[in-house]
């Protein structure tokens, strides 16, 4: 029902994400515009791709000794890894890999993630980077298990880690449906990876901006990008795994993908102006104490019907 | 073909990185170096189509290097490598102990007899991995998994800082801990 697209669906791949990537700044702009009341909210649309050109021309800040290899890599390594976690995602009917372990390979990429943002806070030499780094390793400890947990539900209930297994293991019912707990652990998670609020402490204002305290121009913007494209990857993998894919009445298999992603991807910027920024220390005994065992109850639940 | 390119590159990198992690000053670095060699560790384990595998060394390596690196520059003296300072401790000894198991490995790849199998290759390796070892070996699984699990718990149980006593009071009477920093599910 998946098939693999031809080798140029890789080269598509990246414009298909970074367009719904300005989409949703684009929102996220519009509902910031909105909630401080400005005259014409529609005007604030515009924002993201402003900035985005004045970035491209501003230039580089630099600071004392900074790790320059690892500071530069880390978005690049960013917004590699939002564009391959995708690898894996499919759109209608096409995919652009169709790995036999498709899930693991999306969870070792967005893990990709950790490393590039601690070298984001780490390069700089500077010392409210390095905290909004630390913060983000503390946030991965805590958010990665139910995230996983979250991942193994639609897996055991498919049978099989291979997305297109999962995506037609919901044919009669969405896995959103009957395991709704993974589900809203797993839309979670994903703001949380990319450390979106309720999860943005480790670029939240009171280190000046965390990791990008000290990134400018085109780094800014390319780590910036990343952190859409890991959103929008997230969005689409909960399309997949949970709202059953392409799957829809009248409507071609991929417009249902875009109008699902899209759903969710506004559900996500949404609740994220909604919702306070948490503390990862408070955030870590939540984790732990109350998502991880709920997930491990859906695996356990999910496990006992599949049986 | 491609696939020797490939390996060859992977063999080169690795080694390439393995190298960089003793010549860089930074621990930051010499930790991420650590981690390409690794990565192009799993590119090989990707090339034998062993993709569960594979992509689990790069999920595993990537975290465990993550939390390695905030150790490293923890305990090292000189972590943000603004001084010099050398990552080779006992030259001879180290240059001995590997040279003798590089020429130990080498000589045991050509000259041992490996068994060649006629039976033909399952369709998916894991799935037969996962039944072999989780079938007849059931028993020790399960009792590996609990030592395992112990050994987790008598772990953390040695290292905390604040146990019961200092959270709810020596006699155990206090309704809410008494923690520094009030946690995230109300207590």
């Amino acid at each position: 029902m998946i098939e693999l697209t031809p080798w140029w669906g890789a080269l598509l791949l990246p414009p298909v994400l970074a367009a719904f990537a300005v989409a949703a700044a684009v929102f996220d702009s519009a509902l910031t515009a909105r909630a401080a009341g400005a005259p014409a909210p529609r005007a604030a649309a515009g924002a993201p791709l402003r900035a985005a050109g004045g970035l491209l021309l501003q230039q580089r800040r630099r600071t004392l000794a900074a790790d320059a290899p690892l500071w530069r890599g880390a978005g690049i390594t960013l917004a590699a890894a939002g564009v391959l976690a995708s690898l894996v995602t499919p759109l209608g009917r096409w995919a652009v890999g169709d790995l036999s372990v498709g899930i693991v390979w999306f969870n070792a990429m967005e893990i990709v993630a950790w490393a590039a943002v601690w070298l984001a806070g780490w390069g700089a030499n500077s010392a409210f980077g390095l905290v909004g780094g630390y913060r983000f390793i503390a946030q991965g400890l805590s958010y990665e298990l139910p995230h996983m947990f979250a991942l193994t539900a639609p897996a055991i209930g498919a049978g099989s880690l291979r997305v297109a297994d999962v995506v037609s293991a919901q044919d009669g019912l969405w896995f959103a449906v009957w395991m709704p707990v993974a589900f809203l652990v797993f839309l979670a998670t994903v703001l949380a990876m990319a450390f979106r609020r309720p999860f943005d402490h480790p670029v939240s204002r009171d280190t000046a901006g965390g990791v990008l305290a000290e990134l400018s121009g085109v780094d800014r913007l390319v780590f910036l990008a990343g952190r859409w494209l890991l959103l929008v990857s997230g969005a689409g993998m909960a399309v997949a795994l949970f709202l059953g894919g392409g799957a829809g009445p009248l409507l071609p298999a991929w417009l249902w993908s875009v109008l699902k992603t899209a759903a969710v991807l506004a559900a996500l910027v949404w609740a994220g102006h909604r919702l306070p920024t948490v503390r990862m220390d408070r955030f870590a005994e939540l984790a732990w104490l109350v998502l991880i065992p709920a997930t491990l109850l859906q695996a356990l639940f999910v496990s006992i019907v599949v049986i | 073909m491609w696939q020797e390119i490939v390996f060859w590159l992977c063999a080169a990198g690795a080694v390439g990185t393995g190298i960089a992690v003793f010549r860089v000053d930074s621990m930051a670095r010499a930790t991420f170096a650590l981690l390409a060699s690794f990565l192009f560790g799993a590119g090989t384990v990707l090339l034998v189509e062993l993709t569960y595998l594979g992509v689990l060394v790069i999920l595993m390596m990537i975290m465990e290097m993550v939390i390695m690196v905030v150790f490293m520059v923890m305990y090292m003296m000189n972590p943000a490598g603004l001084m010099p300072m050398s990552m080779l401790h006992n030259q001879r000894g180290s240059l001995a102990i590997a040279a003798g198991t590089f020429a130990l490995l080498t000589a045991g790849i050509y000259l041992v007899d490996w068994p060649t199998s006629r039976a033909p290759r399952p369709g998916d390796p894991t799935k037969a991995l996962g039944e072999a070892l989780m079938g007849p070996k059931m028993l020790v699984m399960i009792v590996l998994g609990l030592a395992l699990f112990a050994t987790i718990v008598a772990t953390v149980v040695l290292a905390t800082n604040r146990g019961r006593y200092d959270r709810y009071g020596d006699r155990l009477e206090r309704d809410r801990p008494d923690d520094p920093v009030r946690g995230g599910v109300g207590r």
